[in-house]
């Protein structure tokens, strides 16, 4: 039984690695993807491009001016004249921001009463927005500090001492490159796998293969395995890249992570088996892919928290295995979470996988 | 047989373009109909991906599990609780200590921590700092930050209350007056749900033609269309017509479905809406054709229409990543992609307006690419094989 | 102008095809295949012209060439006076080109294909009605206008081919294959139609075909082999030379299959083939002493002469250029020692076998038994119900009732080392394209659980028995077809099966590698291996022991050839053929359901 399962997973493995096109199919795009939008896929705003309409030429107001300028979250683009310029500029994108200080500021300011700073943000990019608003926030909020101390004033109260564990510069590929790993993981495996026995079927080896002495099980296996090991082997790959090449800390153990990528491939490769056993042709089988890939990257918290979703679909997420792979590899990446900790994510994985597999068994005699 | 001789002789030249047209588009409208797949992906894929993408995606966190931690309660940890309980931002729970509480970061049953600490009553009026220490679980850098702004907006809203109560109003220098435009209530599902529109247009436009075309192909019946007298043109313009009202008829549907169902206000014109994704749509339809003729399989045109179409149109199109915070070589990449120019106009025009500064750039460029595309998808489809 | 004009005939000299040191080669991969090397060539205007040669002699690529869907890499063409590689355009809109799959819209009608073709052909609208009425009239699609071109029978879509390429009507018409996998009686239907366009239309016809009897019905062939052209003229310039060399031979004592492998290889000995109740012999000379002395030591062997066909000229032509390999086919067997068991034990059986798709039945209430070490055949055309009933046996398709039992056992249901006893060949020669041939070897062998010496030893004996040694590294993908099915035979046969089921195994396949293919078969047969054939070569069908002639998922008639072919006899036909036995049989039912 062992030899007839090495030489099926021997000619699998060919019938991949053989033809050239599929080997570039296989190993190029993942290596740019995870390079290409390792560095695209990010939330993190520096830079902000604003523009500043000071009304009030004082000292204090270009005090304030140049916290903004020597804040490395903003970049001042425009300096505005005329009310008329907000819009336009705005408008065309060319300001993300505008701050607006009128000409009683320094007055305000004067007398002790409140003095009003504008900011007009755009929103069209409601979270980009709402970013800015922070930063200027926190840039306004250490010039009133210091204002405060310098000239004796009670100032605002207590500030938020605010930290972030496990990722304390907040950087968002931190966040996004790990889930990465298990989109590209997600969308090879499927591929190598969802179209294999739609190939044969549509070839007439299918056929060959069951008038052999193979049982389902063994087809089964062979089939799986070249999935698997290209997919750990990819797996690999990336993970390096992630380590040395973006710099993620990987805090926690290797064997863990290993132990989640594992778990993670096999039931990645026991849906793309399953929708392979029931499409006959290819065109279903990529389709059947499709329409398990797309749904899969974007239920699965790889951009978007779980969190953030209506309670139906919180529901849908728990038959995705990448929502239980992106909890593990984030996990082992940033705080280092033991073995023990992520057992609530590793039965799910395992519980997918059988279930395809199995169903994928019984599908290959069944839908001839 | 002389009428055999002549009917024989040269019926491209007795003016049957119009005819041959005709019939070119009659039959793929009648395969169309023949085959549920294609109204699957023209019809249902659109009202599958806009729900599962429009309630999917949302980048607005609403009731975040915090822990609160009051290490002297009294009155004011217990008004400040009740801040946050009144958060719609917030789902707090108070636990005795930060053991309980770290623990519970730690299994991701809370986001964050409010640990207040020793005097907040008499400290919180202070310009120290530390009486408040807020911890946020960093992973999710994005959500992280959205938490500390909500934060820090609980705060400073509770202070004003509490010195409105007091009589004693905070000595605040610089107050800031926000002026969020055509978003105002930041919503991310406003700006979400128009870039779905595009991801939604570019799987229908390239992932249909591609297919269709490839079979074509496959089944042979390509072979004996172009041995006929059509030109090469008539054939491309054949496929592009119906499957452009396809295509135009999902992208209704998705417009619809954004304004009624998710609510988005559409500000711009419907003309100039129907204009753009019309430019969009001839690109996404060019770049299938593209695909097809080049692949002429449908095996490689369904896996180059995934990998070239899907996953950027995603990742680097502005639909959820800020274009402008990618780095220049990213940035660079990114001029290839046409949804990117498609979702601009689109989060312009429906919430900004018909803003021509952006607008017609875009749509100039991609006017360039569907040019780009069909033509060179015309170039390589030839009348050879 | 009902003929052209005597002096534009001249000038044109009357041809309306002629192509001039034609080269094509494609690029697949690494590898060049050269698929016409300086073809030249000419067709004559009203006559039907023949291209005769196996799978990848280069047919299909001419005939794009000529209808200006490709562009060859040398060599002019000039079709009715145009030039195709010029004016492609021009060319297309004089022409009518059936490609080999039809080019029909299957989720079309039969009236919408029809007026997408008028529309693409700019056929004016009042022309249409009369022209589809005679176009019905002519093809018998009349009662069928409104069905979908997809639910039509493998002869009445290639009618409807026939129908759409001639709505404008053309000056030449180009038919690829026309007649592949469609059943004798539609054949014979479409050669009707293709003179009737000659005499009454006076279109000229190109047409490529892999049936060597076919040949004959043209008025001119051009024989392509392998790219080049190894003859051309009217039939008879091909059979004319085999004047005087060709003998049916009989020995009562033995049988006819039995003969036919003594005699074949024999010195002097062309081709030896099973034809009737004797032996065609094509000797190298018109000797007559010759085959006397082959057969002088068989008791009562009756010699006598035969009218020479247009594939014994074939056949000689192709021996000029590949002589028979050392190795002897007929040794096959030798290797693949069935387990004993008693002759004439019934090993196969079959009863009320039906199978179901939604409520089409494609095969309905079968019932036939397969001796050990018989060679059964299952004969008709593309949809008769043979590959379903096939698959079936070979537990790959679950029955929708009746009973069905291979060596004792339900293939489907018994356990996996049950299908060690069987070899299984597929109608595509199905092996794994992009693995190399010795890699296809290595996995069937270990497939099938050989291990050790022995499977070294098997894979050994399939290189030399296969003749594939010379290939052991090319992907197989890329093999000539013949190759291919030696491949693929040599993996259904490694594990030395006791049954070994054959789909199509000749289809494409030259005719000498299917003299090869079935003296293989038959020294399997003699080794007392049970052989289970599919095939739509109603001649082959003499080398089965017995066979069953299936039509529309039902059994016609079953019995050995000579039974079968006694049906058919009447005063007019005394000595009839598989092929009228056929279609004395499909008109019989046919007639008895009007009935």
């Amino acid at each position: 039984m062992g030899r007839r399962i090495l030489a099926l997973m021997i000619k699998e493995f060919l019938a991949i690695l053989r033809d050239k096109k599929s080997r570039v199919v296989i190993f190029v795009p993942p290596l740019i993807q995870v390079l290409v939008f390792g560095y695209a896929a990010t939330f993190d705003l520096k830079h902000v491009p604003y523009a500043m309409f000071n009304e009030d030429s004082s000292t204090v107001s270009r005090e304030l001016e140049a916290g903004f300028r020597g804040s490395p979250n903003f970049k001042e683009v425009a300096r505005i004249l005329r009310h008329s310029q907000i819009a336009s500029l705005i408008d065309r994108k060319d300001v993300l921001m505008v701050l607006h200080i009128g000409p009683e500021f320094s007055r305000d300011m004067a007398m002790g009463r409140p003095a009003i700073i504008q900011v007009i943000v755009d929103g069209r990019n409601s979270n980009t927005a709402l970013l800015t608003l922070n930063y200027a926030k926190t840039v306004i909020t250490s010039f009133n500090n210091e204002f405060a101390a310098a000239n004796g004033r009670t100032g605002p109260p207590a500030r938020l001492e605010t930290r972030a564990w496990f990722n304390p510069n907040l950087e968002s590929r931190w966040f996004i490159v790990p889930g990465i790993v298990g989109l590209l993981l997600l969308v090879v495996t499927i591929l190598v796998t969802a179209l294999s026995v739609a190939r044969e079927r549509e070839q007439g080896t299918f056929d060959q293969l069951l008038v052999t002495p193979f049982r389902p099980a063994e087809i089964l296996i062979g089939k799986a395995l070249p999935g698997f090991i290209i997919g750990v082997g990819e797996a690999t790959v990336i993970i390096l890249i992630t380590v040395f090449w973006f710099r993620v800390p990987l805090q926690g153990n290797v064997a863990t992570l290993y132990a989640g990528v594992v778990l993670f491939l096999f039931s990645s490769v026991g849906v793309g088996l399953m929708i392979s056993s029931l499409s006959a042709t290819q065109q279903q089988g990529l389709l059947g892919a499709f329409l398990f890939v797309v749904p899969a990257i974007i239920l699965s918290g790889f951009t978007t928290p779980i969190a953030n979703m209506p309670h139906l679909i919180r529901q849908i997420t728990y038959l995705n295995p990448m929502r239980y792979f992106m909890i593990i590899i984030r996990g082992v990446f940033l705080e280092g979470t033991p073995f023990s900790m992520l057992i609530g994510q590793f039965w799910p994985l395992a519980a997918i996988g059988l279930f395809n597999m199995v169903l994928a068994g019984w599908m290959f005699r069944r839908r001839l | 047989m002389t009428a055999l001789k002549g009917t024989g002789g040269n019926p491209a030249a007795s003016g049957g373009a119009g005819m041959r047209l005709r019939g070119l588009i009659r039959k793929e409208f009648l395969q169309v109909l023949r085959d549920p797949s294609s109204i699957a992906i023209a019809f249902l894929m659109p009202i599958l991906l806009l729900l599962l993408f429009g309630y999917g995606i949302s980048l607005d966190a609403e009731h975040v599990p915090v822990a609160l931690v009051a290490e002297q309660p009294n009155a004011d940890t217990d008004s400040f609780a009740g801040a946050f309980r009144q958060s719609r931002y917030f789902a707090p729970v108070v636990m005795p200590g930060m053991r309980e509480a770290v623990a519970a970061l730690n299994s991701r049953r809370v986001d964050a921590i409010i640990h207040i600490k020793q005097d907040f009553s008499r400290r919180m009026r202070s310009t120290d700092g530390g009486v408040i220490q807020v911890i946020v679980n960093g992973i999710d850098a994005n959500n992280a930050r959205l938490v500390q702004g909500y934060v820090e907006g609980v705060w400073a809203k509770w202070l004003q209350a509490e010195a409105l109560a007091n009589g004693e109003p905070l000595d605040i220098p610089v107050q800031v007056e926000e002026r969020v435009w055509f978003n105002s209530e930041l919503k991310s599902r406003n700006f979400i749900v128009p870039g779905l529109i595009a991801i939604i247009m570019t799987l229908i436009g390239a992932l249909l033609t591609a297919m269709v075309m490839a079979r074509e192909w496959e089944r042979g019946t390509m072979e004996a269309l172009i041995v006929t007298p059509v030109t090469i043109r008539e054939v491309v313009v054949g496929k592009l017509i119906p499957y452009y009202i396809l295509g135009m008829g999902g992208m209704v549907l998705s417009v619809v479905m954004s304004a009624g169902l998710f609510g988005v206000p559409l500000k711009g014109s419907l003309w100039v809406l129907f204009l753009a994704s019309s430019l969009f749509l001839l690109a996404a339809l060019g770049m299938g054709l593209l695909i097809s003729v080049v692949a002429k399989n449908q095996f490689v045109a369904g896996q180059a229409a995934i990998i070239a179409t899907f996953l950027p149109a995603f990742i680097l199109s502005g639909f959820l990543f800020d274009i402008s915070s990618m780095p220049a070589p990213v940035q660079v990449i990114t001029h290839a992609v046409a949804a990117r120019y498609f979702i601009a106009i689109l989060q312009t025009l429906f919430l900004a307006g018909n803003i021509w500064p952006i607008i017609l750039p875009n749509a100039a460029a991609l006017l360039l690419m569907a040019g780009l595309f069909l033509g060179l998808a015309r170039r390589k489809s030839g009348k050879r094989l | 102008m009902s003929r052209p004009d005597p002096r534009t005939a001249t000038e044109t000299g009357d041809i309306a095809l002629a192509l001039g040191r034609v080269t094509k080669k494609f690029v697949s991969g690494a590898r060049r295949v050269d698929a016409l090397q300086k073809v030249s060539m000419t067709a004559r205007e009203g006559r039907v012209t023949g291209l005769i040669g196996p799978d990848g002699a280069g047919k299909t690529t001419l005939m794009r060439l000529v209808a200006g869907l490709l562009v060859p890499d040398e060599g002019t063409i000039s079709v009715l006076g145009i030039d195709a590689v010029r004016d492609p355009l021009d060319v297309q809109s004089s022409i009518g080109y059936m490609p080999q799959r039809y080019g029909l819209y299957e989720d079309l009608s039969v009236q919408e294909n029809l007026d997408l073709y008028a529309d693409l052909k700019g056929v004016h609208l009042s022309d249409r009605p009369g022209r589809y009425r005679e176009l019905m009239a002519m093809t018998g699609l009349g009662p069928f206008t409104s069905r979908f071109a997809g639910r039509l029978s493998g002869g009445m879509k290639q009618k409807l081919g026939l129908a759409c390429t001639l709505v404008s009507p053309p000056r030449l018409l180009i038919l690829d294959e026309p007649t592949v996998g469609v059943d004798p009686v539609s054949r014979r239907e479409l050669w009707a139609i293709v003179y009737r366009l000659v005499r009454d239309e006076g279109m000229s016809v190109l047409l490529s075909t892999a049936y060597l009897d076919e040949a004959e019905r043209c008025d001119d062939v051009v024989v392509l082999h392998e790219g080049r052209i190894l003859g051309s003229g009217a039939p008879k310039t091909f059979s004319g030379p085999m004047k005087g060399r060709t003998y049916r031979v009989r020995v009562p004592s033995v049988k006819n299959r039995t003969l036919q492998e003594r005699l074949s290889g024999q010195p002097g000995v062309v081709d030896a083939v099973v034809q009737g109740e004797a032996v065609r012999l094509v000797m190298s000379n018109a000797e007559t002493q010759a085959v006397e002395k082959l057969v002088e030591e068989m008791e009562g062997a009756l010699i006598e002469a035969a009218a020479p066909r247009f594939e014994d000229g074939f056949i000689a032509l192709l021996r000029e250029m590949r002589p028979p390999a050392a190795r002897s086919a007929a040794d096959t067997g030798r290797a693949v020692a069935a387990a004993a068991g008693k002759d004439g034990e019934t090993i196969i059986k079959v009863k009320d076998l039906q199978r179901r798709f939604g409520d089409f039945y494609a095969v309905k209430g079968v019932t036939f038994g397969v001796k050990r070490g018989e060679v059964f055949g299952l004969l008709g055309a593309n949809g008769a119900g043979k590959s379903t009933t096939f698959r079936m046996l070979c537990g790959l398709l679950p029955p929708s009732g009746g009973t069905l039992s291979v060596a004792g056992v339900d293939l489907r249901r018994a356990a996996a080392s049950a299908r060690a006893r069987i070899g299984y060949m597929s109608q595509k020669f199905s092996l794994y394209g992009n693995l190399s041939v010795r890699q296809n070897l290595d996995f069937f062998s270990s497939a099938y659980g050989l291990s050790g010496s022995l499977r070294r030893e098997m894979i050994e004996w399939a290189f030399w028995q296969f003749d594939l040694g010379p290939v052991a590294d090319s992907t197989s993908a890329d093999l000539p077809l013949g190759f291919k099915q030696r491949l693929a035979m040599a993996c259904a046969l490694m594990h030395a099966p006791d049954i070994i089921f054959l789909d199509e195994p000749t289809s494409g396949v030259d005719p000498l590698a299917r003299r090869e293919f079935w003296q293989r078969i038959d020294s399997l047969a003699e080794k007392g291996v049970t052989v289970l054939v599919t095939t739509h070569f109603m001649e082959e069908a003499e080398y089965c022991d017995r066979m069953a002639i299936m039509a529309a998922g039902e059994i016609l008639a079953i019995g050995s050839p000579a039974e079968i072919k006694s049906r058919a006899r009447t005063t007019e036909l005394p000595e009839p053929t598989l092929e009228d036995a056929f279609i004395a049989l499909i008109t019989g039912t046919t007639e008895g359901v009007a009935a």
